[in-house]
């Protein structure tokens, strides 16, 4: 490869989580589901913003995810800037385990994100409700929540996968 | 963990820009409430200021998803066109009078003008209208909702009726610049008054999430309301014109409920109505 096809490369990979998360607010990527009477939404947002803040903040910048929070309460019609909240909170929580924890495994990640979201889901409901009067069916909410958890260790093999193409193209530039 | 040591961590989290981070996550936060208490003005510049962050979100939003909407479209477009084959078999079974039917249809517009005239009822609502591109669709559990590409530049306004071909399928419930937001008719919230002919029962047709069903609500207790009657928009909240075809009724289990006319997975353009 030349090297400046070497270096749209190296780019386009470290970019990766920034392009995902940007792509699913854009094109809405988050699943929604109907289910008896029960209509939810699985978050990867959520997903996407946690796993990055705990393991690779650098290449998720604390900047893009408060931008990518407005574009989503843009697009979903949210009050501006409760999305931001929501996704520095996550980041929060998420700067807060790496900072305590040493080892990393996916059971330890995978119960810190329920508490994460839980946490997240509480605010944001709170100030939906009672702020800004939004109705929101909590019982919907608490399910999109739970299969949001559900799904998170599909995504963190993904994501392991593409941290491990990051280092490589990482190594492979210092080693030019 | 030593109280030390959280509030190190603590200030290390929130205070710490980090590797190639150019905001402290402090600084974001503070800005996030900042912004987020601005929604309580709803005029001056502030919302000058929101109407036109919106209008730019949307329209390089539409941009971003083009190539990926197209392959969306592309796949319907090749579903619809291995239809035609069967519904051109079906349509050749059906004997249809379009002529016919066109002139039946001439007729009793005329006649309605001319009683309306006679009871002298001044007309409240528009026969103008755009046809419009739709920009972006969104399917959360709060709202069921679609941007269009026009605005207040093109004299929409709040409450405007939006139909998909004949077939009524929301209202506009924010108007921006250059694009509004439509409230789908099976939003959560949307509450549209109808009427069902032929017996001319008024209800309310609420929608619940579903893409094919709404509720009928506040239906007289003896009604005399049937599977495959026709409900249309009523008029009664004086701003959706009347007689716009919503759906069908259906009766499951003694529960009547409206299926919707227009497939909401297939829209791509609609017709926005406007007053000048």
């Amino acid at each position: 490869m030349s090297l400046f096809a070497n270096r749209i490369y190296s780019k386009t990979i470290t970019s990766l989580p920034t392009l995902i998360l940007f792509l699913v607010l854009i094109l809405d990527l988050n699943i929604n589901i109907i289910y008896k009477n029960y209509d939810f939404i699985i978050n990867f947002s959520y997903i996407i913003v946690f796993f990055w803040s705990l393991k690779k903040p650098e290449h998720l910048g604390y900047g893009l995810i408060f931008f990518a929070g407005i574009i989503n309460d843009v697009v979903q019609s949210f009050p501006i800037g409760i999305s931001s909240l929501d996704y520095l909170s996550l980041s929060v929580i998420g700067a807060f385990i790496r900072n305590r924890i040493v080892m990393y495994n996916l059971i330890y990640d995978w119960v810190s994100f329920l508490i994460a979201i839980l946490i997240v889901g509480s605010v944001n409901y709170i100030i939906l409700v009672t702020i800004f009067r939004i109705p929101i069916v909590y019982e919907s909410l608490i399910l999109g929540l739970f299969v949001t958890f559900l799904i998170y260790p599909i995504f963190f093999k993904i994501f392991i996968w593409i941290d491990n193409m990051m280092l490589v193209t990482e190594n492979d530039k210092k080693n030019r | 963990m030593g109280r030390d040591d959280f509030v190190i961590s603590a200030r290390s989290i929130f205070l710490n820009k980090g590797n190639r981070q150019k905001f402290s996550l402090l600084t974001l936060i503070i800005v996030s409430i900042i912004i987020l208490s601005l929604e309580y003005f709803k005029t001056g510049p502030v919302n000058q200021f929101r109407i036109f962050a919106k209008d730019v979100i949307f329209k390089t939003s539409y941009f971003i998803a083009l190539p990926f909407s197209s392959v969306k479209n592309t796949y319907h477009g090749f579903n619809d066109y291995l239809k035609i084959y069967e519904e051109n078999k079906k349509l050749k079974n059906t004997k249809l009078n379009i002529q016919e039917l066109k002139f039946e249809n001439q007729f009793l517009k005329e006649e309605n003008i001319r009683l309306n005239e006679l009871i002298e009822e001044k007309s409240l609502f528009s026969d103008n209208y755009h046809v419009t591109k739709i920009l972006l669709d969104q399917e959360s559990p709060y709202l069921r909702s679609i941007v269009i590409n026009k605005g207040f530049k093109h004299d929409i306004k709040l409450g405007s009726a939006v139909r998909s071909g004949s077939y009524f399928v929301g209202k506009v419930v924010g108007v921006n610049y250059l694009t509004s937001r439509v409230l789908l008719i099976n939003d959560l919230n949307s509450k549209i008054p109808v009427i069902i002919e032929p017996d001319g029962t008024s209800a309310m047709v609420s929608g619940n999430g579903s893409k094919i069903f709404g509720d009928i609500e506040y239906l007289p207790e003896k009604n005399q309301v049937e599977e495959g009657h026709i409900v249309y928009t009523s008029g009664t909240d004086g701003i959706i014109s009347s007689g716009i075809p919503v759906g069908k009724i259906i009766i499951k289990n003694s529960q009547k409920s409206v299926r919707f006319f227009t497939d909401f997975d297939q829209i791509k353009y609609v017709k926005v109505y406007f007053k000048k």
